[in-house]
């Protein structure tokens, strides 16, 4: 063998046989606020009944948005819900990222979030743990496991409980999942989400976020504490029964647009489909 | 929680597939599977333990005066669900045997188990429980469970399987492994004898199959079930649970099929259940009929989680039986 093949052998077997470098590990701590010139309806009183717009969305899910009824969330069941982690990180709160690592290696082996509202607080594993499995309980942050593809953070969350895809109705299922990106640019925090869901989706559902570095401190708790606001008789759950629900079109009718386009679909988000509804 | 592969068993995919032999539909007889399912466990919180066998669950209580099960799965289960107990409880006795319901998947296990329990049996209780009494566990259920399972037909049940106690009220309740158990009946859901067994302590409800998460609510009117008493049934769960913060964790509640789940997955599927009745109702009152009902798709917001096309609880299945039990002639003989 000449001596440049055994140079570069024993040179490919001393450096796979080494320790992962850490240095494609970024770190992420601080506080975060959230940069709020995208879907800025979705951070304050949410979007108008029967606003689809773009959205991947099937017909099951369509329908079971325009049964809702706002009033569903005076039941005090409903009242202390956080939102998902497929949801939570549109809010208006701080976000607070930290990590541990582990002492020998320095390798990160957990990266905390906790977003303000409704103390949203998750746990992404970067040890390569196995998942629950299918018979275990989901959670409102789900399982989430992590990785490194040279600087960027990816993360794959499933066990989810169903929750909002939008806050008018618009909802996905306990059998989401989530594949996210966490990219950091200087104070710059970019959080790419991408959720697929086989019960109320078409195609994937694809967003970002932006955050920016922020020297205010950790976030203060949240408690909720459900109560009685509205006498309701038991065993009642408002939603408003198929084709009866008035406001389904009030969105389409105080923007001027044409309702077939504010119903969703994957459809609705091409170029063509503007064209078609020109016609 | 920590799970655990216990008993891989290669028709394991096979019993997954045929999951739908699960023997809990009205229109056909229940049917035990006849494949040995895999069986793996995690621990909920406190003593109880979920086995999760197949399709079916089991509860487990272990503490140190034994072992007290929640339902015992299918026959061909029996044996590995014994060897999951062992797992986790070692020489523990198991004492006891609660059977939510009638049905064969949840009760099909019964003679192998309690055959490999002990009970504690003495004084004048002795000379009327019969001399091998003490060689089994004993296994309790509420008395319309123990009608179902004399009856000839499908849920019948060879002797060694049937109850040893019942009870005909509302609740039952002892003490067992430092903590109350409740045997609180729910007339006219699933069945008519269903019972949801409530941990005190650990804080966790085994709800047969009044609760499961699996499919849209089954109601095998054949034998007493009815739409009413399955909402009563999911209404009353969700009183007793109380999450530890924000909706989530505190109560657990293991479903008769299914993934485990606390009061706000309770609380999703009772919302749907409700609305679901409410539009059967509302379709009722508008004089459709049964074929309408089911042409009109009144469930296509949910039949992506909980329909299915085939397998014995399909989703007409499921509108028919919502249809005639909500019906009024129905409705007027009770709450079925």
């Amino acid at each position: 063998m000449p001596h440049v093949v055994r140079a570069f052998l024993f040179v490919t077997l001393v450096w796979g046989a080494a320790p992962t470098p850490a240095v494609a590990q970024v770190d992420f701590s601080g506080v975060w606020a959230p940069i709020m010139h995208e879907d800025s309806v979705e951070r304050a009183a949410g979007p108008d009944i029967g606003d689809f717009l773009g959205l991947p969305i099937n017909a099951a899910a369509r329908s079971r948005a325009e049964a809702w009824d706002a009033s569903l969330l005076t039941l005090p069941e409903h009242q202390c819900k956080p939102h998902p982690s497929t949801y939570g990180f549109r809010g208006v709160g701080n976000l607070r990222i930290w990590s541990d690592a582990d002492p020998d290696s320095g390798q990160i082996v957990t990266v905390h979030t906790h977003i303000q509202w409704m103390e949203q607080k998750r746990e992404i594993f970067m040890d390569g743990r196995p998942r629950p499995p299918d018979f275990a309980a989901h959670t409102w942050q789900g399982f989430s496991l992590g990785h490194w593809e040279g600087p960027v953070l990816v993360v794959e969350t499933d066990h989810l409980k169903a929750g909002w895809m939008r806050r008018n109705g618009l909802m996905l299922s306990d059998r989401a999942h989530m594949t996210e990106r966490f990219i950091r640019h200087g104070d710059l925090l970019t959080h790419v989400y991408i959720i697929e869901d086989p019960v109320y989706l078409t195609e994937p559902l694809i967003k970002t976020n932006g955050f920016r570095l922020t020297t205010q401190v950790a976030n203060p708790p949240y408690p909720c504490k459900e109560v009685v606001e509205v006498p309701i008789d038991a065993g009642e759950v408002p939603h408003y029964l198929p084709g009866q629900n008035p406001y389904v079109t009030e969105f389409a009718e105080k923007h001027k647009l044409p309702v077939e386009a504010t119903r969703g679909g994957a459809e609705t988000a091409l170029p063509e489909f503007g064209r078609k509804i020109r016609k | 929680m920590t799970c655990r592969l216990a008993v891989a068993a290669t028709a394991g995919l096979l019993a997954f597939l045929t999951a739908g032999a699960r023997a809990e539909q009205g229109a056909r007889p229940p049917v035990t599977p006849a494949q040995t399912p895999v069986v793996r466990s995690l621990h909920v919180q406190g003593n109880v333990w979920m086995i999760n066998a197949g399709s079916v669950n089991v509860a487990a209580q272990i503490g140190a005066q034994g072992v007290l099960l929640v339902d015992s799965g299918t026959e061909a289960a029996a044996d590995a669900i014994l060897a999951e107990v062992r797992r986790l409880a070692g020489d523990k006795p198991i004492r006891y045997i609660v059977n939510t319901h009638a049905h064969r998947d949840h009760t099909g296990g019964n003679v192998t188990i309690a055959a490999a329990g002990k009970s504690v049996i003495s004084g004048n209780f002795a000379a009327q429980a019969g001399p091998g009494a003490a060689n089994a566990a004993k296994i309790l259920a509420h008395e319309q469970t123990q009608i179902l399972m004399l009856a000839p037909g499908p849920l019948g049940v060879a002797e060694a399987g049937r109850p040893t106690d019942t009870f005909f009220v509302e609740k039952d309740a002892f003490y067992f492994n430092d903590e109350a158990v409740e045997l609180l009946h729910q007339p006219d859901a699933h069945t008519s004898g269903d019972i949801i067994v409530y941990f005190r302590k650990s804080d966790v409800i085994a709800a047969g199959d009044v609760y499961i998460n699996t499919t849209f609510p089954v109601i095998d009117r054949e034998h007493g079930g009815g739409y009413a008493g399955i909402l009563a049934a999911l209404n009353r769960i969700i009183d007793i649970t109380v999450p530890r913060d924000k909706e989530e964790g505190g109560t657990y509640v293991i479903p008769g099929h299914g993934r485990l789940a606390d009061e706000a997955d309770v609380v999703d599927y009772r919302d749907m259940a409700t609305i679901v009745r409410d539009r059967v109702r509302d379709a009722i009152s508008r004089k459709m009929s049964l074929e309408q009902v089911k042409a009109a798709r009144l469930v296509r917001d949910y039949e992506g989680r909980f329909g299915a096309s085939q397998g014995p609880w399909t989703t007409d299945a499921f509108i028919e039986a919502a249809y005639r039990s909500l019906s009024p002639a129905r409705a007027a003989a009770g709450p079925r």
